[in-house]
């Protein structure tokens, strides 16, 4: 091995723990470049491999009742490859050991199969074609449930009390992601997904020769939106619901959202670790250099040129880069894996296909590499320049000049020992800036992760202590009149029960349109109540609608202008409402209207289709049974479940998710604080022995030391929560899809914790320094000559 | 007075002057100097501290620049050549030995030979060298691990071992004390005289010249006195 080479490699084992410190930094971004980047292309490759293989449709539309033959005729639009149509209805099921009913999707399948969206038969077998009570269940309700091929359950279909035999377990294309209408996460124990022949559908839903939902697969290239159209209006007749696509698929939504929120983390958070491990390699490789300037004279004097010696640091520099990409490779992968595990019980996915994303591994390695090289370059560069005869003279001792701010400092008569940590400050603004700049950016971090607890905290509140204080929602099977609501009054144990009614509907302005709800609400409701982002109880107008932003701004509408609203559920009517208000509602899609003021533009009585309640606690299970027997009611959301549900699955991710964000925040901090101070014990170890020997304390000599850390660090607090914000907006903008807008919320908790994390870890790195401060050798340390 | 040598000119001197600026102050380290130094001799440069012989010595060897004047070494000049001329020039000709010997810390006695031998064009082995000066006992020892005196000889060791056509000691002794010294100026002395290099010393110390071919006394700059040794002693005829 060349002498250099042998140099280089004990100069880094010299260094070990600067050396690490810097690694982890660069490694903490590698790493969630690689892990994110690695989760996402898995995801990606998996659900194109899975929508290929099971010919996952293209377009989705339903209709009230259509017949077969309507498919033909959609198959010759131009453009569509397939198409296929299918009956589907809802359930409410009674399962043993369930206590409250379940819900279901019921799907039928042809005799000889379905030709798209594919089911793929897990355990068991699918249902004969001449078998009524046959049935296969999505593989999750049926594990959740204990539903075995061969085991039986019942349900309400279409107003029958059936028994159905399980045959076996199935997963979908069209259900990777499976939320029960009207719920805001899986409930696999309460909402099943149901396959059944399509001789026994039609029978249930009296729909032989008939279908009441179509799905279409594309040509390469075909138009869709005019697809959409056409199809559209030949489904017109028939109770068309409006067509969709892919990206207002619900299962495909939700990955979709899921996969951009993993490409904004893996672009958004390895950018700022990068940064930082810039800097600190240009810190320290300029501290080593600054130390070796003799060394450095020397080797010029014996005839190694400017270039070979750069390279020898540069050299330096890159084994820094190639241990924390090795490191960050190793953790992102760990990280991969275990965001894999984690997506694994949300999507359901039969088989995996793991892509080790190479293109991302050799992008993180020349990432990794231009940062080292970048980061120490300058301070190389710099200093090899020097003159062999000026590199072997001792450097020029630092000049210090009176300036306003010495003045200032002076006339609020600091003891010495504060002087010099404001003259080191002012001497080198440059160190402290960068000092500055990474502890702000740790508590950046940080505020950004915690953020996002801030944010679904404001959710679960919203959702569920202020916009839905009923414990119980029922679903009806048909819209009724208002006295469905006194009715329910006498199901056990209800207290308070209220209604309301919503309908699918296209809203219209101009050339642009969406599919949304309406949702009508009756005066004096106040079990659900339309909430602003600001946590006020919106009041809905006598006239008009009311809109979420975000749907105002996908039409270009404001207030004052008329909306057009298709209703796509009987009457079908057309109506054209003035848009009374708009308001921030992050979480809301649905347009809003006093339900006077829709019965009236309807010119019908009004109408329920949901109704609210408030149940004693120890009568659900009365109003459970009751409900299962129930033909009217085609579903049931216990919104305590759902709550207890919410809360379990995120406590039960929340302490590791805090341990994560706060290690990786921390490390930025711990990196950049134990650097500053190691380099400024080596550049001070002179003067700072000098004050022992003069007389003062340890204690004393360490509060130089230490006090500058610390200042830096509470200067670089305030900084880091302006830094935190505006990363949050970032994020917010950039995770935020046309269905959810991410609240814009960061407590006062959020600021706290993230300023006490950071500085309890600077206090910590400083104080470890310390501890070599009090073993400095006061004889060796008085005779160094730099 | 300067005396011509049956010997080739190594190096040539013509008016070299060497002006520093440090903050508002102009330094003149050497005024309008003129001096020849021949193949095979030993030179000293005696001169108080501030006489400008570690800045004459720095310019001769390729380390600094002149301010006025020019430099040759044989028949190449050296003044206002690009620093990659400067590098080869003392990469393939000229050894250094430093007062503080400026050894690498983490490198063996034998790896801050082999630094220079690496790069050099028709060097001899490290341990040759090291044996050269009597240290091949202690050649896998860190600096840390050896003396003053034996971390100089590793200095020389490394500055003989590109078998350099000069070797400029800028106050070899200087860290050292006598009886060590001594044993430093007896590893030069016989490099002179084993490999024929012409050599050049930097030292305050008067008694230090006896052992020199030719003396040179610089002052303020300026050279004042350059004699030929009448009669020469051996390092360890000296003391101080």
């Amino acid at each position: 091995m060349r002498a250099l080479d042998a140099k280089m490699l004990r100069d880094l084992r010299r260094i070990w723990a600067q050396t690490l410190a810097i690694a982890l930094v660069l490694g903490c971004g590698i790493m969630v470049l690689v892990g994110a980047q690695g989760t996402l292309r898995t995801l990606s490759g998996t659900q194109a491999a899975y929508y290929e293989r099971h010919r996952f449709a293209d377009v989705f539309a339903m209709m009230t009742r259509a017949p077969a033959s309507i498919v033909e005729e959609v198959a010759r639009i131009d453009g569509v490859a397939q198409a296929e149509g299918r009956i589907t209805l809802s359930a409410v099921l009674d399962i043993d050991g369930l206590e409250e009913p379940a819900t279901a999707r019921i799907l039928s399948v042809p005799p000889d199969g379905a030709v798209l969206n594919l089911p793929l038969v897990r355990r068991g077998r699918m249902p004969h074609p001449d078998r009524a009570d046959e049935v296969a269940i999505n593989e999750a309700f049926g594990e959740e449930n204990g539903l075995l091929p061969g085991s039986r359950f019942r349900g309400v279909l279409n107003g029958q009390m059936r028994t159905l035999e399980v045959t076996g377990w199935v997963l979908s294309p069209e259900f990777i992601y499976t939320i029960a209408p009207g719920g805001i996460m899986p409930d696999n124990r309460r909402y099943g997904l149901i396959w059944m022949n399509e001789t026994a559908a039609a029978a249930v839903q009296d729909m032989a020769g008939a279908i009441n939902d179509i799905s279409l697969r594309l040509t390469r290239g075909a138009d869709m939106r005019a697809v959409i159209d056409r199809l559209d209006t030949l489904l017109d007749p028939y109770g068309g619901t409006g067509a969709y696509g892919r990206d207002r698929q619900m299962s495909h939504a939700f990955l979709d959202g899921e996969m951009q929120q993993l490409g904004v983390m893996s672009t958004y958070m390895p950018p700022i670790f990068l940064i930082v491990a810039a800097f600190l390699v240009n810190m320290v490789l300029g501290r080593l250099i600054a130390m070796e300037r003799a060394q450095i004279g020397l080797l010029k004097a014996v005839g190694y040129g400017t270039a070979e010696i750069a390279w020898h640091y540069l050299k330096l520099a890159m084994l820094i880069g190639v241990i924390g990409i090795l490191a960050g490779w190793g953790f992102g992968w760990w990280i991969g894996e275990a965001m894999i595990s984690l997506y694994g019980d949300f999507f359901k996915f039969p088989f995996i296909l793991r892509d080790p994303s190479w293109g991302t591994l050799l992008l993180s390695a020349v990432l990794g590499l231009a940062t080292v090289v970048f980061g120490g370059g300058r301070a190389v560069w710099a200093s090899v320049r020097l003159p062999p005869a000026e590199a072997m003279s001792p450097p020029a001792p630092p000049s210090f000049s009176r300036g306003t701010v010495d003045r200032v400092l002076g006339a609020l008569r600091l003891q010495q020992t504060t002087m010099m940590i404001f003259r080191s400050i002012i001497r080198w603004p440059g160190r402290a800036a960068i000092t500055l700049f990474g502890v702000s950016a740790s508590v950046g971090v940080l505020v950004m992760s915690y953020f996002m607890f801030d944010a679904v905290s404001l959710i679960v509140e919203t959702v569920f202590e202020r916009s839905n204080r009923q414990q119980v929602t029922l679903a009806l099977s048909h819209a009724a009149p208002e006295q469905a609501v006194l009715d329910a009054l006498t199901l056990p144990g209800v207290r308070q029960a209220e209604g309301t009614f919503a309908m699918p509907v296209r809203l219209v302005h101009g050339h642009r349109d969406r599919l949304t709800a309406l949702s009508a609400h009756f005066t004096g409701n106040d079990l659900v109540r339309l909430i602003d982002d600001s946590g006020q109880v919106v009041g809905l107008p006598a006239e008009g609608v009311v809109l979420p932003d975000m749907l105002a701004r996908a039409l270009q509408i404001g207030a004052g202008e008329v909306l057009r609203i298709e209703m796509l559920a009987p009457p079908r009517e057309v109506l054209e409402l003035p848009v009374a208000s708009v308001i921030q509602q992050g979480l809301g899609q649905e347009v809003h209207i006093a339900a006077p003021a829709l019965f009236s533009a309807m010119r019908v009585a009004p109408q329920v289709n949901q109704i609210h309640l408030l149940v004693e606690g120890d009568a659900m299970a009365a109003l459970n049974a009751q409900i299962k027997v129930t033909p009217a009611v085609a579903g049931l959301s216990d919104w305590n479940e759902v709550r207890r549900q919410f809360d379990a699955t995120l406590s039960e991710n929340l302490l590791t998710m805090v341990g994560i964000y706060t290690l990786i925040g921390v490390l930025i901090a711990i990196g950049v604080v134990y650097n500053a101070a190691r380099i400024q014990l080596s550049e001070r170890s002179y003067e700072l022995a000098s004050l022992r020997v003069l007389g003062f304390t340890r204690g004393e000599v360490a509060f130089v030391l230490v006090g500058e850390m610390m200042l830096l660090t509470l200067l670089a607090i305030p900084i880091g929560w302006v830094m935190g914000y505006w990363l949050a907006v970032g994020l917010v903008g950039a995770m935020s899809t046309d269905m959810i807008q991410i609240p814009f919320v960061v407590s006062r908790r959020t600021y706290a914790l993230a300023a006490l994390a950071v500085f309890v870890a600077s206090l910590t790195s400083v104080l470890l320094v310390r501890r070599r401060l009090d073993k400095v050798d006061l004889a060796m340390a008085l005779k160094a000559r730099d | 007075m300067e005396q011509q040598s049956d010997s080739e000119v190594v190096f040539r001197a013509e008016g070299v002057t060497r002006v520093y600026r440090t903050g508002a102050v102009d330094v003149h380290a050497l005024r309008g100097v003129d001096l020849a130094l021949y193949e095979h001799e030993m030179v000293v440069l005696l001169g108080a501290s501030g006489s400008g012989k570690s800045t004459l010595m720095n310019i001769l060897g390729g380390l600094d620049q002149p301010t006025e004047g020019k430099v040759f070494f044989r028949d190449q000049e050296l003044t206002r050549v690009s620093d990659a001329k400067l590098t080869a020039f003392r990469r393939d000709h000229v050894g250094f030995v430093f007062q503080f010997y400026n050894l690498v810390p983490s490198l063996t006695a034998r790896e801050n030979v082999a630094l220079v031998t690496e790069i050099a064009k028709n060097p001899m082995t490290p341990e040759e060298a090291l044996d050269r000066v009597g240290l091949k006992p202690r050649m896998d020892h860190f600096p840390a691990e050896l003396s003053g005196g034996e971390q100089q000889r590793v200095a020389i060791a490394r500055a003989i071992a590109k078998r350099p056509e000069v070797l400029l000691c800028d106050e070899p002794t200087g860290a050292l004390d006598s009886k060590t010294g001594v044993q430093v100026l007896e590893a030069l002395y016989e490099v002179n005289r084993d490999l024929g290099t012409a050599t050049v010393l930097i030292t305050h110390n008067a008694d230090i010249q006896k052992i020199a071919h030719r003396v040179v006394v610089l002052a303020d700059g300026k050279v004042t006195r350059n004699e030929v040794n009448a009669e020469r002693v051996l390092p360890s005829d000296i003391s101080w």
